[in-house]
């Protein structure tokens, strides 16, 4: 058994960009915001990097492919500038190589910075992406919405739920993240909803209406990364230590047998207990204190719980609507707004995920720092629920 | 002895209301209004004449999964989608035929569909069972007659020299440049010549020597004749052809115009189809169709009528219906009324034609893979398996899931993507005896779909590249219909 990446890894400095409909930001500059931010931070300058990682999605709009994109817009020293690419979930990957290489000594200092540019393909939601030559041939030109929308139905026929219980439950779910956005200066949405406006929004996929759906934005997260000795040597106080960082790929079980019911991530659940046991974690109810999960949908965030091992299953629908995740609840959840209101640019978001933890841990997260939070997770998945990429980072103050 | 062995129809959910449609365009064409009654067959947005093939050739064969015995496979349609691409090559990797079977395409004229037949008869006692497929979707256009009197639909006749449930006793033909109507082979509808020297000089004088030829070779007299089948949208035209003919009035077949409307290439057999689900032994049974001529076959219903059943039959099918009330929808599904598909309808459908061959069994046959040693059912087919902990290698067999049904595991219906009619249905579905897919769904409605639902397979078109002028074709899902709905006439 691997030894794993806990303590020995920590964060040097972070960086975001405002996230939104950046009409003004090339994706050029949404990364120099979020890079300017992370080295300011951090205190270092362009030629202490080792290596960067780099993640976007999209390769039609945006930056177009491989590293050249991050390393011409930051004008980094020639270093190696690897892209990374796994859906939505690409940020934590991102991280997790830039962790790895700093974990496994073949780099000092290491950034991994995550960007997005959506808005420039002329309409609302995520662009159409293209799957290779066969996908099109036989799989539905599924979207998001209807992808996620699945768990519901499934959800709702696993556990006897009736829909009117459970579109209430996932109303909540936003009502929460459009209540935390508001006191973050860089979220992309910034207005309170009420349960009402969320129910009787237009329908986008049934059940989910408009308001299940996250913000579709333009952003730019950075993380620069060292071991702790260096940490120490270049000044650094209070740091913020990865305890976990694990990935699970689905592998087409759930797409393809008969035996997912649908209704969960099986990937979260295999991700998540291998990060509890790199972080030590025994109880996650009792230990973690905050998380940022990937709510690309209302539905997505409420049986994530479960999948987290921080809801017992079939008992989401009671926590979300007992306030268990708001955030004056007992584990804060989306408290800089998530993708919901924060916004999701793609490639960025496991990155965003981090920065709040990040802040929070060092309390400096303004109007909305939690009261001495210990652990903070991400959780950022990519795909869809049938087949997706996962990925848990877990993060505390180092030992 | 030689005839037909098997039969299947197909006509598409929808029935368009003609009263919808005449009401919609009084305005222009005030003189539709009185006439405007019943309905007219729609096929989907997602049917053409390759599709509509598929669900009749599926409704004669059954869901038996060897058809290596199929020998001959001839399509008869005015309205292929292909010009170039054998579309009767489609539709036998669809039907999963051997690869050894002879498939061709027969047009050119409404009657195609009897020489198909024809050539099917001849055929069949030296090389083996032949499926003789029509159908057509016909373009016309908005505040026409054609319009009204149209129908989409397809038909299936399997002939052979084994179990012969009708028996050839004879044809005739009579083959003349009688140019009623015509479409270049750049045009999309066809140009209509005056009804009344049509029906003067054309039919009433062509189709009665067809059928003189067709009883003498047959040696049958004209008032022997139990059920004469002669298509015509020319109201009471069947009964004076039969009256010229000398076949008794009561034995004229009910041409489905109150609720199918004129199919064109395959209604002959259409109304063959149907008059075999009612044929009693020793019957007597004269098809005809007018066209570049005329055509007509006499056949003799056995004793082994009885032995065979449609999967859902031409009555099936007409108690399917659903009245579809919204002329725009019917504008639309035929190009005629362009509708803003915003953005997202930019995409490119452009098929990678190497892929497909490739993935010709999977994608047309709807062919998955079954694990030999796990069972588990893999689709797309794979080199190896996912089965949890015991991923086997090179193990998986053919495994057909065309003719399986399934259950829905999870479903939504969204709005956001360009569909042509929305909201756009799918959903993961489970296959009974293993296999899950997600699959687009369709000839579905508010309320059609929940989880647990029960689901059958239809071929359909997946996207059209309409830069190329390519159609994408798979599978979609459809809710198992019981329970038949009446039509509103």
């Amino acid at each position: 058994m691997a030894s794993g990446i806990k303590d020995k890894v920590v964060i040097l400095g972070m960086g975001c960009s405002r996230f939104g409909e950046r009409w003004d930001a090339s994706p050029e500059d949404l990364m120099v915001e979020a890079y300017v931010e992370a080295m300011s931070d951090a205190g270092i300058g362009p030629e202490q990097l080792d290596a960067a990682w780099f993640s976007t999605h999209m390769s039609d709009v945006g930056t177009g492919r491989g590293g050249l994109p991050m390393s011409i817009a930051l004008r980094l020293p020639n270093i190696g500038v690897t892209r990374v690419e796994n859906f939505c979930a690409g940020g934590t990957e991102a991280v997790r190589a830039a962790v790895y290489g700093v974990a496994a000594g073949a780099c000092d200092i290491a950034i991994a910075l995550g960007v997005e540019k959506l808005k420039d393909t002329g309409y609302g939601g995520l662009p159409v992406a293209t799957v290779g030559t066969l996908t099109p041939q036989w799989y539905p030109n599924a979207v998001a919405p209807a992808n996620f929308a699945q768990l519901a139905t499934a959800y709702r026929s696993k556990h006897g739920v009736d829909a009117g219980t459970l579109k209430r439950a996932i109303a909540h779910v936003s009502v929460k993240s459009h209540a935390n956005g508001v006191k973050n200066p860089k979220a992309h949405l910034r207005k309170t909803l009420t349960e009402e406006q969320v129910l009787n929004a237009p329908i986008i996929a049934e059940p989910l209406g408009l308001f299940d759906c996250c913000g579709v934005s333009d952003g730019a997260a950075a993380v620069i990364v060292t071991r702790p000795d260096i940490a120490t040597s270049l000044g650094k106080r209070e740091l913020v230590a990865f305890k976990a960082l694990r990935v699970a790929t689905s592998n087409g079980w759930e797409m393809h047998s008969s035996q997912w019911d649908g209704s969960y991530f099986h990937t979260t659940r295999i991700a998540a207990k291998r990060a509890y046991e790199e972080a030590g974690i025994r109880h996650p109810r009792a230990e973690v204190s905050m998380l940022e999960v990937h709510d690309c949908f209302s539905i997505t965030e409420l049986v994530t719980m479960e999948d987290l091992f921080l809801s017992q299953e079939g008992a989401a629908v009671r926590d979300v609507m007992d306030g268990v995740f708001d955030a004056d609840g007992r584990i804060p959840c989306q408290i800089d707004g998530g993708l919901k209101c924060f916004g999701h640019p793609v490639g960025a978001s496991g990155v965003r995920m981090l920065y709040e933890m990040y802040l929070q841990l060092q309390g400096r997260a303004g109007p909305r720092q939690l009261k001495a939070p210990r652990i903070g997770l991400t959780h950022n998945l990519g795909g869809q629920p049938s087949q997706n990429v996962c990925s848990v980072a877990i993060v505390g103050s180092l030992s | 002895m030689l005839g037909i062995t098997g039969y299947g129809a197909y006509i598409p959910r929808l029935r368009l209301s003609r009263q919808a449609v005449a009401r919609a365009n009084a305005w222009f064409a005030p003189q539709f209004t009185p006439r405007a009654n019943g309905a007219r067959a729609m096929a989907n947005w997602d049917e053409d004449c390759i599709t509509l093939a598929v669900a009749a050739a599926r409704d004669c064969l059954g869901a038996g999964e060897d058809r290596s015995w199929i020998r001959g496979l001839y399509l008869a349609s005015c309205t292929l989608p292909f010009g170039e691409r054998l579309n009767a090559g489609v539709v036998s990797e669809v039907l999963t035929l051997s690869e050894t079977v002879e498939a061709l395409d027969i047009t050119g004229s409404q009657r195609s569909a009897l020489s198909a037949l024809s050539a099917a008869l001849a055929k069949a006692p030296s090389a083996g069972p032949v499926l003789v497929l029509s159908a057509d979707l016909r373009q016309t256009r908005a505040a026409s007659a054609q319009e009204l009197d149209f129908g989409d639909g397809a038909a299936a006749m399997l002939v052979g020299t084994e179990n012969v449930i009708a028996e050839y006793l004879g044809g005739g033909t009579v083959s003349v440049d009688f140019v009623d109507h015509f479409r270049g082979s750049d045009a999309d509808i066809d140009y209509q010549w005056e009804e009344r020297w049509v029906r003067d000089e054309g039919i009433v004088k062509l189709m009665p020597r067809a059928i003189a030829a067709a009883l003498a070779d047959a040696n049958v007299a004209a008032e022997a004749i139990d059920h004469f089948i002669f298509p015509s949208a020319i109201a009471k035209l069947d009964a004076q052809v039969a009256k010229t003919c000398g076949v008794k009035a009561g034995a004229v077949a009910d041409n489905l115009a109150a609720v199918v409307g004129d199919t064109g290439t395959p209604h002959a057999l259409l109304m063959l189809a149907q008059v075999l689900e009612r044929a009693t032994p020793g019957q007597r049974i004269l098809v005809g169709q007018f066209g570049s001529g005329a055509q007509a076959l006499v056949l003799r219903v056995t004793d082994s009528i009885d032995t065979f059943r449609p999967r859902v039959g031409a009555a099936g099918w007409l108690a399917r219906g659903v009245e579809e009330t919204n002329y725009t929808k019917f504008l639309a599904f035929r190009h005629q009324l362009e509708l803003d598909r915003g953005m997202r309808g930019e995409q490119d459908k452009k098929t990678a034609l190497s892929t497909l061959y490739r993935h010709r069994s999977a994608i047309l046959g709807f062919v998955g893979g079954r694990c030999s040693v796990s069972g588990d059912v893999h689709y797309p087919p794979s080199r190896i398996s996912y089965t949890p902990g015991a991923p086997a290698m090179d193990t998986q067999r053919p495994y057909k899931l065309a003719e399986r049904h399934g259950t829905v595991l999870s479903w939504s219906a969204e709005y956001l993507s360009y569909y042509p009619s929305p909201p756009h249905y799918y959903g993961q579905v489970d296959f009974d005896g293993g296999g899950r897919v997600l699959m687009e769904f369709t000839d579905v409605g508010h309320g059609d779909v929940e989880s647990g639902t029960r689901l059958e397979m239809v071929f359909r078109v997946k996207d059209v590249d309409e830069k190329r002028g390519f159609v994408r074709y798979f599978w979609k899902a459809t809710p198992v219909h019981d329970t038949a709905v009446p039509v509103e006439e």
